[in-house]
C-alpha cells in the first residue's frame, strides 16, 4: 500500500493534543536572555521632534534601547519597492511603527521604558481611505492593467449595463500563536534566529541585511507556526529582526513575543478594496464586456501590496470567459500598517467583484443565477484564454456548476426561499451559488522553486528537510508521504524535520498554496535519486542471493518496505537491509532535491502571460437566514464541491477547505475593523473583533470534491488546496444580497463586505423606509 | 522569603517594585509593615506585592512557585513550571487558548490567579493521559483531524474532555455548548464534534465491555 491518496494523522497530532509540540515562545528561556519589545508611534502621520530615550536607561533592568541609527541598514522590503523602515527615522506613517527597541531584564522594565522615553510628533495630514489617496494620487507603485478586446465599442452598443462600487474590509489573520522570534549570538557574530516564519530565508536576508552581516552568519530556524495565514509570510521579519538586533549588539540571547493586542494593532492584514464596476450584457445574461479599477488600501508601506494586486487583477475573470475586458490595479498608500498577504492573496477580492456582478446580472434580468454563471463559464476546448493570455487548460468549472446545482438541489430550493420569504414576517431568506477559478502558483515566476534535503540512515529511517514551514495546512504530513512512497517505505519511518536555513537554501515563502506542490516536488526529486541508487544495489544484492538471476536494475522494485526483482517476487530483501548494503558498498544515502516549476511565464509590466500551472476550482452553494429585526445572519446550509485533483491526504484536505471557507465567511460578514478618528485601531482583541467561532458556521455543512485524476502537472496530480476554497465564501455574500433583494423594490441591493448584522440592518431600514413610500412597487416586486 | 505566612519580603518587594519613585516606595513599605504586622496578629496569609511562595498542585504532585499575587495562572503555568501546553492567546478570557482545569471544571487560566489555584487540584494538557495512555478525546482528536495549527488545540482537549467528565453522553448540541468558547482560526470545528463525540462513544463503549 502507498503512503500517499490515504488520510494518515498530522504529522504532530499527538504533540497537539499533549501540549508537547513547541512553538517559539514555549522555548525555555536561555541563560541571560532579553525580553525585546518597542516603543511605536502613536500618531498614524507626523514628523518626530524629539526623541530622548536617556530618561529610560537608568530604569532598573532596562539594558538596551536602539533607535534606526543602531542598524546597518534600515531600509528593506519583500518587493523591489525597498521601501520599508524597520525603525522610524524622523517621519513616522502609522500607528504601530517602530521607533525605539528596547531590550529588558523584564515586563516591567519594558513597561516603565516606555513611559519614560519622550516622543513629541508633530502631525502630519493623514490619509486613511482610499478616497483620499485617490484625490491626492498618492499610490504605491505603478498602475497595472490587463485588456482585451474592444470594451469602448462593446459598451456603446450594450443591451445593458450595471455599474457600481464594490468594497470589501480589511482582516485581520489572528493566527493564534501572535509574532514571535528568539535569537542567539554565535561564535564569529553570527546569529541562529527562531522565528515563526512562513518565510525563514526572508527572515534570514533581511536580518542579515539590516544589521550588515553576510548571509551564512544568520541561521533562521522554524519548527512549526501557530498559523500564519499569510500574515507571517512578509511580517514575521520585522519582530525577528529586533530580536536579532539585540543578540547582536548585546551578544546575550533575545526574546520578543507580542501581545495579541500588540499584533493586531501593529502588523496589517488583508487589504480592503474599492473597486469601480461596469458591466455589458445581453438580455439572455451573457456578459459581453467588463471594466473594473480595483483599488487596494496598502497601508503605509509597500510590503507584498503589488503582488496582491496582480493577483487580484489576475483572478478578477475568476470563471468567466468575457471578450472584452479592461483591468486596472492601484495600490493607495494609506496611514495604515502595511497590508500584507492572507489566505488568497488578492483573488478573493477580484473573485467577489465578478461575483457580485453576476449576482447583480441575474437579479435584473430574473434569471436563474447559476445558468447565468453557466452561460458564461469558460469553455473546455473554446472561449478558454484569459485576459491576460493563458490556456484555461484540463477544465472542470462547467461539470463542477452542473453537479452543484444538483447536489445542492438549488432551484427547488430557490423556488422554496421564495415562498418562505412570501410568508415571513419576521425572517429572510437567500439562496446563492459562486465559482471559483484560483491560478496555482506564485505570479512572481523565481519564486516557484524549491529544494529538499533527503537522509536515509542505517536503520532505514529517513529526514527530509525542505524550505516548507508548517503552520496547520499538513505540509509536513503530505510531504512525509510523498517521501514514503516514493522509496516504498512507511510514512512512520519518515520525520520531517524543523525548517532551517542552514538546510535549506534561498527557499520561497510558504504561500501561494503552493507549499506541498514545490517543496513535495523537490522532495520526491532527492527521493527518485537515492532510490535509483538503491535500486543497482538491490539488483546486485539479489543477484548475488538468487540462484541464475543477473543484475537487473529495471526489473527492480521497492514496495511496502521491501526491494525485489519482479521476476522472482519472492526473494525479497528488507530497507533496511538494502539501505545496510548501500552503506557498506559506499552507495550514497543523502540527497538533495530541486524542483522548478515548468512552463511559466509573467510580464508583469504588461501584466500578461501565463503565471499559472494549473487552477484549482470549485463551487459552492449557500444558503442564508436573516433576522429581520436585528439583521442577524446565519448561515443554513452550504455545499461545496471542488475540484483538487487526487488528493495526497483527504483528511488534511478536507480539514483545508472547512478551514479557508470559515475564514472567507469572517472575511465577508461579521469580520471588521473599526478605526478611531486619529486612525487607532479600537477592535484589536477577540473581545471586540469577532471572528467566526462555531455559532457561525453553517447548520448543514457538504464538502466534497470530484474525481479528476488528469492534473499529471503537478505532484501525484494533487492540487493544491489551502487557499481557493475561502473565496466559496463568496455563496454566503450573494445569498445575503438575494435575501435583501425580496425587500429592495425595484432596486438591486447594494451591501458592502463585510455585511455585518449591523450593515444588514442598515439595509433593511432603508429599503423598509423606501418601500413604505412607494407601497404599489413592493407588492410588485414580493 | 520562604516564609509563606509572612507573605512578603522586602527585599521581595523593592526588587518587584522596580523604578518606583523612592517616595512612594517609603509609603508603600509603611503600609507593608502595618499589612505584615496584621497577617502576624489574624494569622491567614497575605501575599505581595513582591514574588512570593506559591504551593501548586499541578497534575498530581505539588509544585512551589516563586509568583506576585497579580500572577495569573497561565504565566505561572507557563513561566514558572515550563508547561507551555497551556497557550495564551488573547490573555483576557475571550478565546479559551488557555483552558485548564481546577477541580475538575475548566478555567480561563489567564483569568485566574495563581493564588486563588493554590490548594486546589489543577490539570493541564500535559496532565490529561494516563502515562502513555492518552485520554479518549486526545485519541479521537488524532484519529479525526481535529487540529491543523495546533495552537487552540490544548485548550480545546481541555474543554472537550472536561465535557465528557461532567457529561460521559453528550448530544452535538451538548458539544457545540461546550466548545462555543474556543476560538480556532483553523476552523477544525466540524473535526472537534466528530472527534468528541467518538470518544464519548468509544469510551462508553470500553466501560460496558470492561464492566
Ligand atoms: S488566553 Fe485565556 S481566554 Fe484567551
Ligand atoms: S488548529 Fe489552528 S487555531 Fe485551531
Amino acid at each position: 500500500m502507498t503512503a500517499v491518496e490515504r488520510k494518515i494523522p498530522h504529522d504532530s497530532a499527538r504533540e497537539h493534543v499533549t501540549g508537547e509540540a513547541v512553538y517559539v515562545d514555549d522555548m525555555p528561556p536561555s541563560r541571560g536572555e532579553l525580553i525585546v519589545d518597542f516603543l511605536w508611534s502613536p500618531v498614524a502621520h507626523g514628523r518626530i521632534r524629539r526623541l530622548d530615550v536617556e530618561p529610560a536607561r537608568n530604569i532598573a533592568g532596562v539594558v538596551a534601547l536602539f533607535t534606526h541609527g543602531d542598524l546597518a541598514h534600515n531600509r528593506f522590503g519583500p518587493s523591489q519597492i525597498q521601501d520599508e523602515l524597520l525603525i522610524a527615522e524622523d517621519e513616522v506613517r502609522f500607528i504601530g511603527q517602530p521607533v525605539v527597541v528596547i531590550a529588558a531584564e523584564n515586563r516591567e522594565a519594558v513597561r516603565a521604558a516606555k513611559a519614560a522615553i519622550r516622543l513629541d510628533i508633530d502631525p502630519l495630514p493623514p490619509v486613511f481611505t482610499i478616497d483620499e489617496a485617490k484625490a491626492r494620487r498618492d499610490f504605491i507603485g505603478p498602475v497595472r492593467k490587463i485588456a482585451r478586446g474592444d470594451v469602448a465599442t462593446a459598451f456603446a452598443h450594450a443591451e445593458h449595463v450595471l455599474q457600481g462600487v464594490f468594497k470589501t474590509g480589511g482582516v485581520d489573520q489572528f493566527y493564534l500563536e501572535s509574532q514571535a522570534a528568539i535569537a542567539w549570538p554565535g561564535e564569529k557574530g553570527a546569529l541562529t534566529v527562531h522565528s515563526s516564519t512562513q518565510n525563514p530565508t526572508e527572515v534570514q536576508d533581511v536580518v542579515a541585511h539590516l544589521l550588515g552581516l553576510p548571509a551564512h552568519k544568520v541561521v533562521v530556524i522554524t519548527k512549526r507556526l501557530g498559523g500564519g495565514f499569510g500574515g507571517k509570510e512578509c511580517q514575521a521579519t520585522h519582530p525577528a529582526a529586533m530580536a536579532a538586533l539585540v543578540a547582536h549588539k548585546l551578544k546575550r540571547p533575545a526574546r520578543i513575543a507580542y501581545s495579541k493586542d500588540d499584533d493586531m494593532r501593529v502588523t496589517g492584514g488583508r487589504h480592503p478594496f474599492q473597486n469601480d464596476y461596469r458591466v455589458a450584457f445581453t438580455s439572455e445574461g451573457i456578459i459581453t464586456a467588463v471594466k473594473v479599477d480595483l483599488y487596494s488600501d496598502g497601508g503605509a508601506f509597500a510590503d507584498l501590496s503589488q503582488a496582491v494586486m496582480a493577483r487580484a487583477m489576475t483572478h478578477t475573470d475568476n470563471a468567466y470567459w468575457i471578450p472584452n475586458i479592461e483591468i486596472t490595479g492601484t495600490v493607495c498608500r494609506t496611514n495604515f500598517p502595511p497590508n500584507t498577504a492572507f489566505r488568497g492573496f488578492g483573488g478573493p477580492q477580484g473573485v467577489s467583484t465578478m461575483e457580485n456582478m453576476i449576482e447583480e446580472i441575474s437579479l435584473f434580468l430574473h434569471k436563474d443565477p447559476l445558468e447565468i454563471r453557466m452561460r458564461n463559464c469558460y469553455g473546455i476546448e473554446e472561449r478558454n484564454t484569459t485576459p491576460y493570455g493563458q490556456i484555461v487548460a484540463n477544465n472542470q468549472l462547467p461539470r463542477l456548476m452542473r453537479d452543484i446545482g444538483e447536489r445542492a438541489d438549488f432551484r427547488r430550493r430557490t423556488a422554496a426561499v421564495a415562498d418562505f420569504n412570501a410568508k415571513s414576517k419576521t425572517h429572510l431568506r437567500g439562496i446563492a451559488c459562486s465559482a471559483v477559478k484560483f491560478g496555482i502558483s506564485f505570479n512572481t515566476k523565481f519564486l516557484n522553486q524549491a529544494n529538499a534535503l533527503v537522509n536515509v540512515y542505517l536503520d532505514g529511517t529517513v529526514q527530509v528537510s525542505t524550505g516548507a514551514t508548517e503552520m496547520g495546512q499538513g505540509v509536513n504530513t503530505k510531504i512525509k508521504q510523498v517521501v514514503a512512497a516514493e522509496l516504498g517505505i512507511d510514512a512512520g519511518l519518515v520525520i520531517v524535520m524543523a525548517t532551517s536555513t542552514e538546510k535549506n537554501n534561498n527557499t520561497s515563502a510558504t504561500a501561494a498554496s503552493s507549499g506541498a506542490d514545490m517543496n513535495g516536488s523537490a522532495a520526491a526529486d532527492a527521493c527518485r535519486r537515492i532510490r535509483a541508487r538503491l535500486v543497482e544495489v538491490a539488483a546486485r544484492e539479489l543477484a548475488a542471493r538468487t540462484e541464475d538471476l543477473q543484475p537487473s536494475p529495471s526489473t527492480i522494485a521497492i514496495a511496502n518496505g521491501m526491494a525485489f526483482d519482479r521476476r522472482r517476487p519472492q526473494h525479497g530483501i528488507a530497507w533496511r537491509d538494502l539501505v545496510r548494503a548501500a552503506y557498506l558498498q559506499r552507495v550514497s544515502l543523502g540527497e538533495r532535491g530541486f524542483y522548478a516549476t515548468a512552463g511559466l511565464d509573467w510580464n508583469a509590466e504588461k501584466s500578461s502571460g501565463s503565471p499559472f500551472l494549473y487552477f484549482t476550482n470549485g463551487c459552492a452553494v449557500s444558503e442564508v437566514l436573516i433576522d429581520r429585526f436585528t439583521g442577524s445572519a446565519r448561515v443554513l446550509r452550504s455545499d461545496l464541491l471542488m475540484d483538487i485533483g487526487k488528493s495526497i491526504n483527504p483528511g488534511i484536505d478536507r480539514g483545508q477547505i472547512t478551514g479557508a471557507f470559515f475564514q472567507g465567511l469572517g472575511w465577508l460578514t461579521n469580520e471588521e475593523k473599526r478605526y478611531a478618528p486619529t486612525g487607532e485601531l479600537l477592535t484589536y482583541s477577540p473581545t471586540t473583533y469577532k471572528v467566526p467561532n462555531i455559532q457561525d458556521l453553517p447548520q448543514v455543512f457538504n464538502v466534497d470534491w470530484i474525481e479528476n485524476d488528469t492534473n499529471t502537472l503537478n505532484l501525484r496530480s494533487s492540487k493544491a488546496v489551502g487557499e481557493p476554497p475561502l473565496l466559496l465564501a463568496i455563496s454566503v455574500y450573494c445569498a445575503i444580497k438575494n435575501a435583501l433583494s425580496f425587500v429592495s423594490g425595484s432596486e438591486i441591493p447594494k451591501i458592502d463586505a463585510p455585511c455585518t448584522g449591523e450593515e444588514i440592518l442598515m439595509r433593511l431600514t432603508e429599503y423598509a423606509r423606501k418601500n413604505a413610500r412607494k407601497p404599489q412597487e413592493s407588492a410588485a416586486s414580493a | 522569603m520562604s516564609d509563606s505566612t509572612k507573605g512578603v519580603s522586602r527585599r521581595g518587594f523593592l526588587k518587584g517594585a522596580g523604578s518606583a519613585a523612592a517616595a512612594t516606595a517609603l509609603l508603600d513599605s509603611a503600609v507593608l509593615t502595618v499589612r505584615e504586622a496584621t497577617a502576624q496578629i489574624t494569622g491567614p496569609p497575605v501575599y505581595g506585592p513582591g514574588r512570593t511562595e506559591l504551593a501548586l498542585h499541578v497534575n498530581g504532585s505539588e509544585r512551589t512557585v516563586l509568583v506576585e499575587p497579580r500572577t495569573t495562572l497561565a504565566a505561572a503555568l507557563r513561566d514558572e513550571l515550563d508547561l507551555t501546553g497551556t497557550k495564551v492567546v488573547c490573555d483576557r478570557g475571550a478565546c479559551s487558548g488557555c483552558t485548564v482545569w481546577i477541580d475538575g471544571l475548566p478555567v480561563a487560566s489567564c483569568m485566574t490567579l495563581a493564588i486563588d489555584a493554590a490548594g486546589r487540584k489543577i490539570t493541564t494538557i500535559e496532565g490529561l493521559a494516563t502515562g502513555d495512555k492518552l485520554h479518549p478525546v486526545q485519541e479521537a482528536f488524532i484519529e479525526k483531524d481535529a487540529m491543523q495549527c495546533g495552537f487552540c488545540t490544548p485548550g480545546m482537549v481541555m474543554t472537550a474532555a472536561a465535557l465528557l467528565e461532567r457529561n460521559p453522553d453528550p448530544t452535538l448540541d451538548d458539544v457545540k455548548e461546550a466548545v462555543s468558547g474556543n476560538l480556532c482560526r483553523c476552523a477544525v470545528y466540524p473535526q472537534v464534534f466528530e472527534a468528541t463525540l467518538a470518544a464519548a462513544k468509544k469510551r462508553k463503549a470500553s466501560q460496558i465491555a470492561g464492566s
